[in-house]
């Protein structure tokens, strides 16, 4: 068996992970390109009408990826904003701070596409429902980490208020989770457990698909999103400014 | 669609044109970024910020 270990540290550095995520970008870029074309020609030509909603069933394909999107990036942004904060890693930060602009547009799609699919299954675009207010809140925690962050100058301050605001908001994701099983909502529960999928497997193969297509995604624009963030932050760096020369 | 087109459609829309308008955001970004801080040469880095870099603490 192999012994060989790779160096988490070593790419804790950005001058290591800014090339390391340069190489990386293209994989991720065509893989996410691919998903989506097979998970919508699944989603729309594979996958049945369902027998009680017809086609408006289709929002969920998007609707229950880019929910969920908006809870794992949330949990990922507030991990990153910590370990950033807990061990002065700047790369960290910078990551924290590429993901929340992803996690705050999938959470918005989240909201449009649930209240655009709700219109048709229950009446109504929306209802201050548990699941759909804590959904609505954890935008605004999206919204209130990118401007606090905006609104600091220095740089590693505005990383150190913004992993604050981050830890503290993680605990608005169970309520997220968990508000089906927890009040009475009109929201449905989980569509499928450990135990059961609640669909057919056309349709269920075609919402995952697509879950894998978002997570391509969103690890691709993070990817060039914190190069951008490293180039600006560390430009004065001796590695990048001699790199540069 | 079964009479669900503006549904369907303006959900798939809405996303279409959001998850666009972030990748072309993020490519304007870059752009103004290679202006403030071209595209390092990685390749050319001198091996005392070799040395430096891979002692870089976390």
């Amino acid at each position: 068996m192999s012994t060989r270990r790779i160096n988490w540290y070593k790419y804790a550095a950005p001058a290591n992970f800014y090339p390391l995520a340069g190489k990386m970008i293209p994989f991720f870029t065509v893989v996410t390109v691919l998903l989506f074309i097979i998970g919508l020609y699944v989603g729309f030509f594979v996958a049945p009408t369902d027998f009680q909603q017809g086609e408006s069933y289709r929002i969920i394909f998007i609707h229950v990826p880019a929910a969920w999107m908006g809870m794992f990036l949330y949990v990922l942004m507030a991990v990153y904003a910590g370990l950033g904060w807990a061990f002065n890693a700047r790369l960290g930060s910078m990551m924290a701070t590429a993901i929340s602009t992803t996690g705050a547009i999938f959470t918005f799609i989240s909201l449009v596409t649930g209240s655009l699919w709700g219109r048709p299954a229950w009446g109504v675009y929306w209802v201050w429902d548990a699941r759909m207010t804590s959904t609505l809140i954890l935008m605004f925690l999206y919204i209130g980490f990118i401007s606090l962050q905006a609104s600091i100058d220095d740089s590693r301050r505005a990383d150190r208020a913004g992993a604050v605001l981050a830890l503290v908001g993680l605990i608005n994701v169970p309520i997220i989770y968990f508000s089906v099983q927890w009040w009475n909502t009109l929201h449905q529960g989980a569509t499928f457990t450990a135990r059961s999928f609640k669909m057919a497997p056309s349709m269920l193969s075609a919402m995952l698909i697509l879950m894998a297509a978002c997570w391509m995604y969103s690890i691709a624009v993070v990817l060039v999103r914190v190069r951008c963030i490293i180039r600006e932050r560390e430009r004065e760096a001796p590695w990048l400014a001699e790199a540069v020369a | 669609m079964g009479g669900y087109g503006f549904y369907v459609w303006g959900s798939y829309g809405v996303t279409l044109v959001l998850l666009g308008g972030e990748v072309l955001m993020l490519l304007k970004r870059r752009r103004a970024v290679a202006r403030i801080a071209p595209e390092p040469k990685l390749e050319n880095r001198n091996a005392k910020f070799e040395a430096a870099m891979v002692s870089d603490k976390l």
